[in-house]
């Protein structure tokens, strides 16, 4: 066991855990942050997404020691419902989600992306998504949502 | 692990309020979760007003009250309660809609209340596309909503002194037509108090054609916290005191538990407990990541477990098993009428096991409290029945039935059932154990080794004959389908792996022959869409015209567990009919879409074949396509149509693929599905099921297949059960919804997928004439069907 500290939108954390465990669990069962879900465990899916110091990483496969003094961004910490992300506007104008359990992978990916590449293409956005799954295959959906997202990126 | 400062465990204050507001329309009470798991009734708070209904903890459950189904308070608010799950299907949208348009109330006054034993009422389970048929069924929540209305209209005419037929209603105010000042509210009628009145079959719903919120794109209630990442899923329930569970499954099918080593994960960490009932082990712990770590180190010595067909030879295998038979129809002359066809056409088509392959992998709280007839047991699970589950568990725990409730909470996509079922007999078997809340969440190995209850592999073997002029005059249908268990029920826990491994017998498929059909029925696809369905002498039940026909299903015994899987039997049965029809549509030199017309009798069927290739600018000639190169990249289009069940949902689709000869790559370029379910309660919601039935279809027709080696399966994770992700080609979808207001509600979330695989197939044909008949369409098969074209 080893405390950690460590920031989850923008709130700090200290944890008392097994340095090895993967971060997701801590987040979801230690500080009941629900956004990255476990699909896989095996970095092939994506549910358990959340970014590392603004990047995307899978934090099933990620050691909650790799995230020590580091800030984590889940999808809960883009926006709230009173004020609202442009890119959780995008999914909700576009209807872009089934069960929405894998939207933690979908969004994040997709936001780290468009914010440096607002004029992709829908070829560019499908290739940063590559390896994700929606197993209610609602990728068309998706996509217009992520296009939808540049457009305000750039507005 | 504890977290220092920051939240614990379950600590609903932390939430936001959406948050707990969803949690709190998943059956939930805040107090009722800071008090403790147990079989708690909530007190639902509408409005800050408690519903009378529920003040006294004892809600009906008897879906022939009125009072089950609604409950209207002083200051308007209307809740319902249903037993249709919501899964990401948007049927949770629907009966709000539902609610808000049968009783003329503002849409935010509804909350709909799903799913939940001690609250809602029994509706089976949410599944094969029956949800809108139900609800909007003599015995559903339509019915209850027009009882009520027309209750809440004869207690107004009452109060005002007027008859009903004076009166009218508008945003939950009945009133007189002519004056308005004469007016009375749904609250000051009902508020509070509840009908006591039995659901009137003759009650007069709304006509679909005067609704005004469905029918409508109303947004979905779930998306904003599904994007917000507050919605809370079973994978999210934490209940305090709560352990975690692991299953330890056997390596092989069948092997069977020799000797258990708990000294093997004595002094790990977490507290850790081993739990055994003959088959069945787990190890519980303090946390899930020891759980599993505990998992692998505990020491379990298994039998090796019979030996299982090989894959290579599965399908010739499938043939010769004892069978279990039906007739769906047997037109006596069908024999004569092939043997004195001007061409007989014979084809086999091959479909593998398949999986579900939800996102999340399965999970469920179980707390099972006490012990002997007093015990209670509280599930949280995202099963498709509350209370087929309570039944079965309430076996499987040896409880009587009411002590247990189970509570859904939406979990990933389930497409029929996944583990969500078998994950809750875990989880309750370890609580029982261990007398503690305990949660499992399955592995992805868990999931897709024996976890879910997988869709069967299918030999389908056709036979045609057509006259001189090319129209078929005999069609004959021979199919081969495992099965092993399927949903529990209050008598087979063993339909699912846990359960069995506890030492619950599975029912073993009993051979037997065929009765001769008395009614046509083609709830499985079996008869095409091109046969009239005549049995014996009842009128015609199918939408073709082929009058010869025989149609013969024989169900073997299954080595994995299998079951309902979106579209089950239909989709394979589907993926023959269309393929064969479009084989003699090319031999006979006809165009697909003119040769289907040509052979179907109903008329919405021709209208969504229609409407599908008007939409894809369907291009009107024979298959396969003139001046294609038989090397390099070649383009061609498919169709294939079905009435989805025989009669819930009519679609067609129109596949555009481009395929390399060279590599036997093949990408979709396009697909083009229309339907007509009926009246549709909210079409974007259709499109979105359409969308996504459309492209899953392509990744079971294109990718999946269970694999296995020995008696192992091997396609445990993303990588051995390939499916469709981002970054493969993503062709356009394009949906083209026939609305039908004057038609009764059919189901939505199956229909397309059924006929996904053949217009690949058919539009793979029509790019190169190689024909594929087997189920995926790997590079290989393709390379494979191109060397053997003619
Ligand atoms: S759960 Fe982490 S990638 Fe699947
Ligand atoms: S919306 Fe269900 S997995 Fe993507």
């Amino acid at each position: 066991m080893a405390a950690i500290s460590f920031s989850v939108n923008g709130r700090p954390y200290n944890v008392d855990t097994d340095p090895d465990c993967p971060l997701l669990y801590v987040l979801n069962d230690e500080l009941g942050i629900s956004g990255p879900k476990f699909g896989c465990g095996l970095a092939q899916c994506g549910a358990c997404t959340v970014l590392l110091d603004g990047q995307p990483i899978r934090s099933c496969t990620t050691v909650v020691s790799e995230a020590a003094g580091l800030g984590v961004t889940t999808i809960e910490g883009l926006g709230t419902p009173e004020n609202p992300h442009p890119l959780q506007q995008a999914f909700i104008q576009e209807q872009a989600a089934q069960c929405g359990y894998c939207l933690s992978g979908i969004m994040l990916y997709g936001k780290t992306f468009v914010d440096s590449n607002p004029n992709a293409t829908q070829e560019e956005i499908l290739d940063a998504l590559s390896g994700l799954i929606c197993r209610c295959h609602a990728h068309n959906r998706m996509v217009r949502a992520l296009q939808s997202y540049a457009k305000a990126v750039k507005a | 692990m504890k977290p220092v400062n920051g939240s614990s465990n379950l600590n609903l204050s932390t939430w936001t309020p959406d948050a707990v507001q969803a949690f709190e329309k998943a059956g939930f009470s805040r107090r009722g979760f800071l008090r403790g798991a147990g079989a708690l009734i909530v007190g639902f708070m509408a409005g800050g007003e408690k519903l009378a209904a529920q003040a006294t903890g004892t809600r009906v459950t008897d879906g022939t009250q009125v009072d089950t189904w609604v409950a209207i308070a002083q200051d308007e608010s209307v809740v319902a309660y249903s037993g249709k799950c919501e899964f990401g299907q948007g049927f949770l949208t629907v009966q709000h809609q539902l609610v808000a348009d049968e009783l003329n109330v503002p849409y935010e006054r509804v909350k709909v209340i799903i799913c939940d034993t001690a609250l809602t009422p029994d509706q089976g389970t949410t599944s094969g596309s029956q949800s809108h048929p139900a609800e909007f069924g003599t015995a559903g929540l339509r019915q209850a909503l027009a009882t009520a209305r027309e209750q809440m209209f004869r207690m107004a005419a009452t109060r005002l002194s007027l008859t009903p037929d004076q009166l009218m209603v508008k945003d939950g105010v009945i009133m007189s037509k002519t004056d308005s000042t004469k007016r009375v509210t749904y609250g000051q009628l009902i508020g509070g108090s509840t009908f006591k009145l039995t659901l009137d079959t003759k009650a007069i719903p709304k006509d679909a054609a005067t609704y005004t919120v469905l029918g409508t794109s109303v947004p979905r209630v779930d998306i904003p916290g599904k994007v917000f990442g507050k919605h809370q899923y079973v994978q999210n329930v934490r209940v305090p005191g709560m352990l975690h569970g692991k299953p330890v499954r056997p390596p092989t099918i069948g092997a069977k538990v020799v000797s258990v080593n708990e000294a093997s994960v004595k002094g790990l960490p977490g507290n850790v407990k081993v739990v055994v009932k003959n088959d069945f082990v787990g190890v519980v712990a303090d946390r899930e990541w020891q759980a599993l770590q505990a998992s692998k180190e505990l020491d379990v010595t298994w039998s090796d477990g019979p030996a299982i067909p090989d894959q290579a030879t599965l399908y010739d295998y499938m043939r010769k098993q004892p069978t279990r038979d039906s007739l769906i129809v047997n037109a006596s002359d069908v024999d004569r009428n092939l043997a004195a066809a001007a061409r007989q056409f014979k084809a086999t088509y091959l479909h593998p096991y398949q999986i579900h392959g939800s996102m999340g992998s399965s999970c469920a709280v179980a707390d099972v409290q006490g012990t002997g007839a007093t015990a209670t047991a509280t599930i949280w699970s995202s099963t498709q029945g509350v209370y087929p589950q309570r039944d079965s568990a309430a076996l499987l725990l040896g409880l009587p039935r009411p002590n247990v409730r189970v509570v859904f909470v939406e979990g990933s996509g389930c497409y029929g059932i996944n583990g969500a079922d078998t994950v809750c007999y875990d989880a309750a078997l370890m609580s029982q154990a261990v007398g503690k809340p305990v949660r499992v969440q399955y592995t992805r190995a868990d999931e897709m080794t024996d976890g879910e209850n997988i869709g069967p592999a299918f030999v389908v073997d056709l036979t045609a004959g057509v006259d001189d002029k090319g129209q078929i005059i005999a069609w004959d249908y021979e199919s081969w389908a495992l099965s092993k268990g399927g949903r529990p029920n209050a008598t087979t826990p063993g339909n699912i792996i846990t359960a069995a491994l506890a030492g619950f017998p599975t029912p073993a498929i009993v051979p037997a022959a065929a009765n001769s059909p008395t009614t046509f029925g083609n709830n499985g696809n079996a008869a095409s869409s091109y046969g009239a369905g005549v049995v014996g002498n009842n009128a015609p039940g199918g939408t073709g015209n082929v009058r010869s026909e025989r149609v013969k299903t024989h169900t073997i015994q299954s080595m994995f567990f299998t079951g309902p899987l979106r579209s089950p039997n239909r989709l394979q049965n589907t993926f023959a009919n269309e393929s064969f029809i479009d084989e003699i549509a090319a031999a006979v030199k006809v165009d697909p879409v003119q040769y289907r017309l040509r052979h179907l009798s109903d008329a919405r069927l021709i209208d969504v074949l229609n409407a599908a290739a008007k939409a894809a600018n369907w291009d009107t000639r024979v298959s396969p396509k003139p001046g294609n190169a038989k090397t390099g990249v070649v383009t061609g289009r498919g169709i294939s149509c079905v009435l989805y069940e025989g009669d819930n949902g009519y679609c067609a689709i129109v596949a555009e693929v481009e395929v390399d000869q060279d590599s036997g790559v093949m990408n979709v370029k396009r697909l083009i599905a229309s339907q007509d379910s009926g009246a549709i309660s909210n079409p974007d919601g259709m499109r979105n099921q359409m969308e996504g039935g459309a492209l899953q279809g392509m990744s079971r027709a294109m990718k999946e297949e269970v694999k296995w080696s020995g008696n192992r399966i091997t396609s445990v994770d993303w990588v051995r059960f390939p499916v469709f992700k981002f970054g493969d080609a993503l062709p356009v979808v394009e949906t083209v919804i026939v609305n039908r207001t004057d038609k009764l509600q059919m189901g939505a979330g199956e229909c397309t997928i059924t006929s996904v695989a053949a217009a690949i197939a058919n539009a793979l044909y029509d790019a190169t004439g190689a024909r594929l008949r087997q189920v995926p369409f790997t590079p290989a098969r393709v390379l494979a069907a191109l060397k053997e074209r003619a």
